[in-house]
């Protein structure tokens, strides 16, 4: 097991820049996730760690040894396919033993570890299926078990549960983690579902045209968005805009929200302040107001229930908010209903525009 | 439900009559009927219409065994098409995996041009343009001659390789297509995933990618082994003397020796064998696929 180091990575196709000086830790025995929209550059990046693609220039090291240059066969790492990738002329215990067989294992410590590896992901009893006999589900396990057989450094898993349905991919989303904790193995999860990367990481890289945009744990990145585009692309936000106070932002009308986290920026300079939904207040009275808290009018123009909660769209000066209020049984309000939005500094972000 | 199953592919077969209809009366009318013809004169001693009085015999099939002449020359056309064939896979699968793995958009279709391109031209100009290539003087010897500080002497005209040569030549596009076929749809990814296991190319070559691609290999041995086996023009124009193959020894008998029933008759035996070979390699090369 080992950590994986990314330093001053960039790769080009042509006049594209898939990757623009991209450099990352990843921690020992780490969960991490990278996340970004299709063409951000994650896949680009998890394939110059495995080896497949090498970068134009910059240095990764596995376990302090620098591979940019040594091929995937020679870089002793496990990876999951989209797709799955397993080898439909094989039974799935040949498939798990591929990779101890073409190193020359012994054949009765292939068919232990082989065994070991499929009871760790409770598919014991169907070693002799071929892969087109099994659920997607269970191909998902193999793929994890023949990854994980080697022993690898590190596990790199591309997209490995985008082609499941909702209910087994949170399934193997528990699955996942329980195997990760096991084992203690560094791995490396590509993703573009931000609630999978939320739920599953200990740390997420947020990936854009080929730069990281943010790094760090969940919780940091979600309460603390370093750009808009942080802000929005991992769980929703309200995004403010307009010119520093130092400690907050005021808005082209006037109005001042003060901000308790995020940048520091002198005053004057365009700026903006990200709110998450769920930490707006909605009401429909002016009072009960608490000291320092921002206060807006707005009014609502659409409500989607969805059981445990309700998203209200409320119309304030030509922007649409979004307010999430979780199903407590009050009084719900209706759509064009005249309301005030309150929420505390603590819960607005300053960002620096741009 | 067994009942509705038979009820509903009954109905299938039904509604597709129409569809398979002209293809199988075609083949019955063009190759059905003059095939039984043939199975009929096999067995003749004279050829009905030349007027001479006929009989029943299995005379012709007797020469064949009575004759060690026929035995010997039919091994040396199975050799001859074990010989091509192996040459269509060392030539043909090389050139299918660059296309389908390796070469993408224009460049692809360029090659794959290149490779059809004998399929477009007349088999005897193909086999007489080889002809002006291998014979002594000709453009092979002419241009090594012309490159070489040495005197060499190039003449494979009449001689078994060029036999090898000009089949091979007319053959290779067919394990080239089939090949292709079943490389292109091997998935990038399952190489990929061989290589990260830590398998070599070559280990991925041997465990991964020939197997999956053993279909169009067999689908391709066959096509090119069959007609090979009873090839008889590229072994009389460029093997000469040499050339005698037992298909050129069953076109005599058609065009020379005006003997249709003896023709007849060695043509079934290939038929026969060919059939026997197919059979029993048929299990062994499923397996390996």
């Amino acid at each position: 097991m080992a950590g994986v180091q990314v330093s001053n990575v960039s790769r080009s196709f042509g006049a594209h820049k898939a990757l623009d000086d991209v450099s990352i830790d990843f921690a020992d025995g780490g969960f991490y996730a990278l996340l970004g929209p299709s063409g951000s550059g994650k896949t680009t990046l998890l394939r110059q760690i495995a080896g497949f693609d090498f970068p134009d220039s910059g240095r990764i090291a596995i376990g302090g040894e620098s591979v940019e240059r040594v091929p995937v066969e020679k870089r002793r790492i496990g990876m999951v396919f989209q797709n799955y990738a397993l080898f439909p002329n094989m039974s799935v215990a040949d498939n798990v033993a591929f990779g101890l067989s073409v190193r020359g294992e012994a054949k009765p410590v292939i068919a232990t570890e082989v065994q070991r590896a499929l009871d760790l992901v409770q598919l014991g009893k169907l070693g002799g299926r071929r892969p087109h006999q099994l659920s997607g589900g269970q191909r998902q396990r193999v793929a994890l078990a023949r990854a994980i057989v080697t022993k690898p450094r590190v596990l790199l898993l591309d997209e490995p549960l985008g082609a499941l349905d909702k209910a087994l991919r949170v399934d193997m989303q528990i699955e996942l983690k329980r195997i990760q904790r096991e084992i203690g193995i560094t791995t490396i999860f590509v993703t573009h579902d931000q609630e999978e990367a939320l739920t599953m990481s200990d740390r997420i890289g947020i990936l854009r045209d080929g730069r990281v945009v943010q790094e760090g744990p969940p919780e940091e990145i979600y309460d603390r968005p370093k750009s808009e585009f942080a802000a929005t692309f991992l769980g929703d936000a309200n995004i403010f805009r307009g010119d520093s106070t130092g400690n907050g932002i005021r808005l082209p009308d006037g109005t001042a929200i003060a901000a308790g986290v995020g940048a520091t920026l002198a005053a004057g300079a365009k700026a903006s302040c990200a709110v998450r939904p769920e930490r707006i207040r909605i009401a429909t009275d002016g009072g009960a107001s608490d000291g320092n808290a921002n206060t807006l009018k707005g009014q609502v123009s659409k409500r989607i229930f969805a059981g445990n909660n309700s998203t209200y769209f409320v119309e304030r000066a030509g922007q649409t908010l979004k307010v999430i209020v979780q199903n407590t049984g009050a009084d719900r309000l209706a759509e064009g209903q005249d309301v005030v939005l309150r929420w505390s500094p603590e819960s607005t972000v300053l960002i620096a525009a741009g | 439900m067994a009942v509705e199953g038979a009820v509903a592919s009954r109905s299938g077969l039904r509604s597709a009559l129409p569809l398979l209809a002209p293809a199988y009366l075609w083949l019955t009318v063009a190759i059905f009927l003059p095939l039984s013809a043939m199975v009929f004169f096999s067995f003749m001693t004279e050829l009905p219409l030349s007027g001479k009085p006929w009989a029943f015999t299995l005379g012709n099939y007797a020469a064949f065994f009575s004759q060690s002449l026929y035995l010997t020359l039919l091994l040396a056309s199975l050799r001859l098409g074990l010989e091509v064939t192996l040459w269509c896979v060392v030539i043909g699968y090389p050139a299918a995996y660059v296309l389908a793995k390796v070469l993408k958009g224009r460049s692809r279709e360029a090659i794959f041009l290149l490779v059809i391109l004998p399929f477009w031209s007349n088999g005897l100009v193909r086999i007489f343009s080889w002809a002006m290539v291998l014979r002594q003087g000709g453009i092979l010897d002419t241009a090594l001659n012309a490159v070489l500080p040495f005197k060499i002497n190039i003449d494979l005209m009449y001689s078994y390789p060029a036999v090898i040569i000009g089949l091979v030549h007319s053959y290779v596009p067919y394990m080239v297509l089939t090949c292709y076929l079943t490389l292109q749809a091997i998935d990038d990814s399952l190489i990929e995933a061989g290589r990260s296991l830590g398998a070599s190319r070559l280990q991925v070559l041997k465990r991964v990618i020939i197997p999956l691609s053993m279909p169009g290999l067999v689908a391709g041995a066959a096509l090119i082994f069959v007609p090979v086996v009873g090839s008889f023009m590229e072994p009389r124009i460029l093997g000469g003397r040499t050339g005698t193959f037992y298909g050129t020894v069953i076109e005599d008998q058609f065009v020379a020796v005006f003997n249709w029933p003896l023709g007849a008759a060695l043509s079934f035996i290939l038929l026969a064998v060919v059939l026997v070979i197919l059979a029993v390699a048929s299990p062994v090369l499923r397996r390996a696929a």
